[in-house]
């Protein structure tokens, strides 16, 4: 079902560029490929310093009640003191960072910041993933009319640009919630995930494991979830790392339009940035460039291991 | 031939059918909707019922969505609800603005990326090519609102470098020719008017530009590397072709291919960061109006034809393409 | 004008040419400084005003939104006016008016020798002819966008509600404009801007009346749109939507303080950090709400913040739909649970102080001796326990999308006003709309919430504007429908013809709205502000955001 002649339209390209990632995995196939690439992997900086980066956020969003000096959403007396609507304290004792609009400590809400983010961004990601893993799946498996419907449709969401779309979800949402950012964000990925993963299947259904496997006579169901659908979730994993960078920064650029997480209480560095931050610019600068900083720092790690590892999966590089 | 293009025409009035009558329905489920867009807090119950009815809104779903579909046939989306105006004009006044600016940052990013990636991989493994790495995956990772807060910060307050916002100084004249401001000042021959746009767009278009051009630089570089490792630059080196040869006819001819490939592609990224951009700029093109749209106002005329408008957009590319590749290679079959 | 960068010199060299040339002129005549309103060419020069939104039209009756009202304000006149910098009345076309004591005739004295911009000239039967135009709209279509119309006169002639009966033109000079009903309203409505009066010629020439649906929207008449003529110091220039640029010009021939710059833009400029920054840039002379945060730096630079006296409230509006709600008790625990002098403090604008009661000090019928309910948890707690509301959980719906004059950020209010009553042991869950997409349906339709934040701009200065649109009847937006006494008594205080005796039973209203009925607890009165630039004078803030910029004037 690709498109007459592979032509120069912008959801071709980025179908190519799909169907490349998946050629690359699907076919050496097999366990010698992935040691082979995680050899690589290591052995490259860039991926060394992603990983690290995105341990150190790891840790410090899963220990941040135990890092972060206050609870981040209260309000101290000894901030909201000396908080008005044109200047909000700076640095004291016991709040390294300050207070927030609100009379917060920030650097609280900045080390929560860590948990928040991660969940937006993981969940995001993870609910394309699934969708997009399922829609996948069952086109790659069943093929025919089914197979045609679910690419025609990935075709035209891939056609709209990712924030665009996403704007328009949250727009068409009944209540602005964190979960319809999380969602928005998400579904943009699904056509990429599915578009992967049946690739990768179809790859597969010729290959010579599947043939023995159905010569046999295992059913069509044990054959999907067995041994296609693990094969091609290499792939799928190296997608997501690179998804979850953008799926941050999308969140971010929705709050700066107004449309993101309503509710301000809760302390995520895309929230922070784009409500807090670009409002009080220049009454406190640090409220912008530190979740900014944490975001670029962030995204940074993700696209550095993601790209490393497309990198240590490309065939050409195995020698 | 011809009946494939009739054929397509035909599956894309059905798809853009289809697609309106999701649009119709889900808009019309929403809270709220054009009579709460249009009431401010001053309205009585009886203007709420005077407007319904004013709306249609009384009348039973399917006689709407027959009015609704016999107007989108003649070509009449309605009014925008904020500014009162048709939308076709809404639109059409947006267009070259965007335009504009995209093509402002394309050019930046291509000027820029092709001679910076290329510099990168020459030296590859140096200095130079290891801070256009890190400096470039610093662009791709950099919220771009925030970056246009900052350069609006540093370059428009104090040193008075670009103008903060807008399109043209107020106060200079331009005849509206084509919406494309630099270019309408060219052809009316109003220099200072063509200057200001130009003026006016270098910072939107330099903040529009940074993603697109880390990708650019990225890719010009991975493409000179490959090129490089060819056995026929190999050759050509051999055969002591100068240096300066080699690079034209050989490398970058060739590394440049998968450039424009990625040009095409950052059409979506372009559309996407235009939206951030124009909102920072207050350049009156169609991220904002998108903004304007939903944001606060809700104006879904104007939301409903903007998706549309995306769809036709891409169907329509998609059928000359198809078309054009079929013309120019026989052996491709358009079904 | 600071040093402009040196790509920016040569440029701006050319815009300013026009002005600045202008402004020399203007300088000379400035120095001589006559007073006596009338004259050419005093001060001279381009005025760049920064809005924060498009207008809609600039046919007075059919706006509702001070976007829209700012140009039309410049452009039209209206009956009765406002001294500058108050909501106190004074001569507008009419040079003075006067009232039967059953409170139904109004009989204006119109100002001779005033001209519409179109040269006709404005009497009695113009008056009159806009009084009747109104009535008699045709149409649900220009009937609904009538907003202001359908509030003050109830409905259009034929229906049982209409206010206006007829108005007469006794002789040129004076119309006398006969009501059904007394209504407090007056004469304070006289002045509102969609009660401007226009010229009869043009809106006959340019189809006034016309206003078409199409799709979800309306589209309006070449009057409204091309053409608007009214009597004002400026007349309209032209609107180009490209650059979101309204000109205006001044008008030569106006009949009072004739404008002292040749020209005006209104340049929309919807983001406030924007504005700032154009202000900065020297781009525009003035802006309009600046946000909150910025003032006091801008201030600091040199440039003149002008807060306007405060006409506005915000309040938490209580649901007494919920039974919980209905105990008296529980919504005075709610009002002594909310800080609200600390909110003011964190995050009031300049200027901004605690709400006692629904309207701000100036208005007929404040009363000083209410009841205050000074922050205290204690005693919120002890009212809930006596209740017997512990454990009280309600849902809070704030609006998102929005900023208003009175409620410049709504999601910072909720969440401090939330915080205040977890503290007192309410438990809250915050539900977000936004404003277009579903709050004010939610709210004021269909009374989804228990707790809501919302506000209100005065338009005039009457106790009616205030009290009596938010509790005078009964509204799904409180559940009050059992309060008839409540209804009852702004009813008849609204009646009530004599002023002092309206005063006192206002005053009483407002006592029992805080210690009897509390329907809602009144926050803040935040006064929204205007900057301009130094060399801007004569620029007078007015609490109802009416200024008219003819007083401007633009100095080296």
């Amino acid at each position: 079902m690709n498109g007459p002649g592979g032509m120069a339209t912008l959801a071709d390209h980025k179908r190519r560029r799909i169907d490349e990632l998946t050629a690359r995995t699907a076919e050496g196939g097999g366990v010698s490929l992935l040691r082979d690439a995680g050899r690589r992997l290591l052995r490259n900086p860039a991926a060394i310093v992603g990983g690290a980066i995105i341990l150190l956020f790891l840790i410090i969003a899963i220990f941040a009640p135990l890092v972060a000096p206050h609870d981040p959403v209260q309000r101290f007396p000894e901030l909201t003191g000396g908080l008005t609507v044109d200047s909000i304290p700076g640095a004291s004792a016991g709040h390294p960072l300050g207070s927030d609009p609100l009379g917060r400590d920030f650097a609280s809400r900045m080390i929560y910041g860590a948990r928040q983010t991660l969940f937006v961004g993981v969940l995001a990601t993870l609910i394309g993933l699934l969708c997009g893993v399922l829609l996948g799946a069952i086109a790659g498996a069943a093929g025919g009319w089914v197979d045609m419907l679910i690419m025609r449709i990935t075709d035209v969401m891939l056609a709209l640009p990712s924030l665009l779309l996403a704007i328009t979800l949250v727009a068409l949402a009944r209540q602005p919630t964190q979960w319809t950012v999380i969602v928005a964000v998400a579904v943009v990925n699904v056509p990429i995930f599915a578009r992967l993963l049946r690739g990768s299947m179809l790859a597969q259904r010729e290959s010579d494991h599947v043939l023995a496997a159905r010569a046999l006579g295992v059913r069509q169901r044990h054959i999907v979830t067995r041994h296609m659908l693990p094969n091609s979730l290499t792939a799928v994993i190296v997608q997501a790392t690179l998804t979850f960078a953008v799926a941050i920064l999308d969140a971010a650029a929705l709050s700066f339009l107004g449309l993101g997480d309503p509710d301000i209480n809760r302390a995520e560095w895309g929230l922070m940035l784009g409500v807090d931050g670009v409002r009080y610019l220049e009454v406190r600068p640090e409220l912008a460039y530190f979740p900014a900083i944490a975001i670029i720092l962030v995204a940074l790690g993700f696209t550095l291991l993601g790209e490393s590892m497309r990198e240590a999966l490309d065939p050409k590089n195995r020698r | 031939m011809v009946r494939v293009v009739l054929r397509r025409l035909s599956q894309l009035g059905v798809t853009l059918i289809a697609l309106m009558t999701l649009i119709f329905f889900w808009l019309r489920s929403l809270p709220g909707g054009p009579v709460d867009a249009l009431l401010g807090e001053r309205a009585t119950p009886q203007t709420r019922e005077t407007l319904t009815r004013a709306l249609g809104y009384d009348q039973p779903i399917w006689v709407q969505y027959g009015r609704f579909l016999r107007n989108v046939v003649t070509g009449d989306f309605g009014n925008s609800i904020r500014t009162g105006e048709p939308v076709a004009d809404v639109i059409s006044r947006a267009f070259p603005a965007t335009v504009e600016l995209a093509l402002a940052a394309i050019v930046i990013a291509v000027g820029l990326g092709i001679p910076l990636g290329y510099l990168a991989a020459r030296h590859h493994g140096r200095l130079l090519d290891n801070a256009t790495i890190v400096v470039t995956l610093v662009g791709i990772s950099v919220p771009i609102f925030f970056l246009g807060y900052l350069l609006k910060d540093w370059l428009t307050q104090g040193t008075h470098l670009f103008p903060p916002s807008g399109r043209i100084s107020t106060g200079v004249e331009n005849t509206g020719v084509t919406g494309f401001f630099v270019l309408d000042g060219l052809l009316t021959r109003e220099w200072d008017a063509s200057a200001d746009a130009l003026w006016h767009l270098i910072l939107p278009a330099v903040t529009l530009a940074t993603i697109p051009l880390a990708i650019i630089v990225r890719i010009t570089r991975a493409g000179v590397l490959d090129v490089l490792d060819e056995d026929y630059v190999r050759t050509a080196d051999a055969k002591g072709l100068r240096n300066a040869t080699i690079r034209k006819r050989h490398v970058l001819r060739n590394a440049l291919l998968p450039v424009v490939t990625t040009i095409g592609l950052q059409t979506g990224t372009l559309l996407a960061g235009a939206v951030l951009t124009e909102k920072v700029y207050n350049w009156g093109g169609l991220g904002t109006l998108i903004t304007d749209s939903i944001s606060g106002s809700r104006d879904y005329p104007v939301l409903q034809a903007l998706i549309l408008l995306a769809a036709v957009v891409f169907i329509v590319v998609n059928l000359l393409v198809d078309l054009s590749y079929a013309v120019i290679d026989p052996r491709v079959r358009v079904r | 004008m600071r040093a402009p960068g040196r790509q920016a010199y040569w440029r701006r060299a050319v815009i300013a040419a026009g002005v600045t040339t202008a402004m020399a002129i203007g300088a000379a005549g400035c120095a001589k400084s006559d007073r006596d309103s009338g004259d050419k060419g005093a001060g001279g020069g381009t005025f760049v005003f920064a809005g924060a939104g498009d207008p809609k039209n600039f046919d007075p009756i059919f706006n509702d939104d001070g976007e829209s009202f700012r140009p039309i304000r410049q452009m039209y006149d209206t009956l009765v006016a406002h001294k500058p910098g108050t909501a106190e009345l004074t001569g507008g076309l009419a040079e003075s008016w006067s009232n039967d004591p059953t409170g139904k005739i109004w009989t204006f004295k119109l100002r001779q020798g005033v001209k519409f911009h179109d040269g006709t000239a404005l009497d009695a039967a113009a008056v009159c002819a806009n009084f009747d135009r109104w009535s008699t709209m045709k149409g649900d279509a220009a009937q609904s966008q009538m907003i202001y119309y359908a509030d003050v006169f109830g409905g259009f002639a034929g229906s049982p509600d209409a206010v206006y009966d007829n108005c007469k033109a006794q002789d040129a000079g004076t119309a006398v404009v006969t009501m059904k009903k007394y209504k407090g309203a007056f004469p304070g409505a006289f002045a509102l801007t969609a009660f401007s009066i226009a010229s009869p010629a043009a809106m006959k020439q340019y189809g006034a009346d016309t206003v078409t649906q199409s799709g979800d929207s309306f589209s309006y008449s070449a009057f409204a749109t091309e053409h608007p003529t009214g009597t004002g110091a400026f007349t309209f220039g032209g609107w180009n939507k490209a650059t979101g640029e309204i000109t205006l010009n001044r008008n030569p021939d106006y009949w009072g303080e004739k404008a002292k710059v040749d020209k005006m833009i209104i340049k929309v400029i919807k983001d406030e950090n924007t504005r700032k920054q154009e202000l900065r840039a020297g781009t525009v002379q003035a802006i309009d709400f600046p946000a909150p945060a910025d003032r006091k730096a801008l201030a600091d630079e040199g440039y003149t913040v002008l807060p306007r006296p405060a006409f506005n409230i915000l309040y938490l509006g209580i649901n007494q739909k919920n039974p919980k709600l209905k105990d008296l008790r529980v919504r005075q625990a709610i009002a002594y649970a909310l800080n609200r002098p600390q909110l003011v403090q964190t995050k009031g604008p300049g200027g901004s102080k605690v709400a006692d009661q629904f309207l701000p000090d100036t208005v007929l019928g404040y009363a000083p001796d209410v009841q205050k309910y000074e922050y205290n948890v204690d005693k919120a707690k002890q009212l809930l326990a006596d209740a017997g509301a512990t454990g009280l959980t309600l849902n809070f719906y704030y609006p998102t999308e929005v900023t208003r004059p009175y409620m410049p950020n709504p999601q910072e209010i909720f969440t401090v006003l939330a915080n205040d009553l977890q503290a007192a042991g309410i438990k809250v869950t915050g539900v977000p709309r936004p404003w277009n997409g579903g709050f004010k349906d939610d709210v004021q339709q269909f009374g989804k919430q228990d707790l809501h934040i919302l506000g209100w701009t005065g338009d005039y200065n009457d106790p009616g504007n205030f009290v009596g649109t938010f509790f005078g009847r009964p509204k799904d937006e409180f559940g009050d429908q059992a309060m008839t006494d409540m209804f009852s008594a702004i009813d008849k205080a609204d009646a009530t013809v004599d002023q002092a005796a309206k005063k006192t039973a206002f005053e009483q209203v407002n006592r029992d709205l805080a210690s009897k009925w509390l329907p809602a607890v009144p926050i803040w009165h935040a006064p929204p502000a205007l900057v301009t630039t130094k060399n801007v004078q004569g620029l007078v803030p007015s609490p109802l955001t009416g200024e008219q910029f003819n007083t401007v004037s633009i100095s080296k």
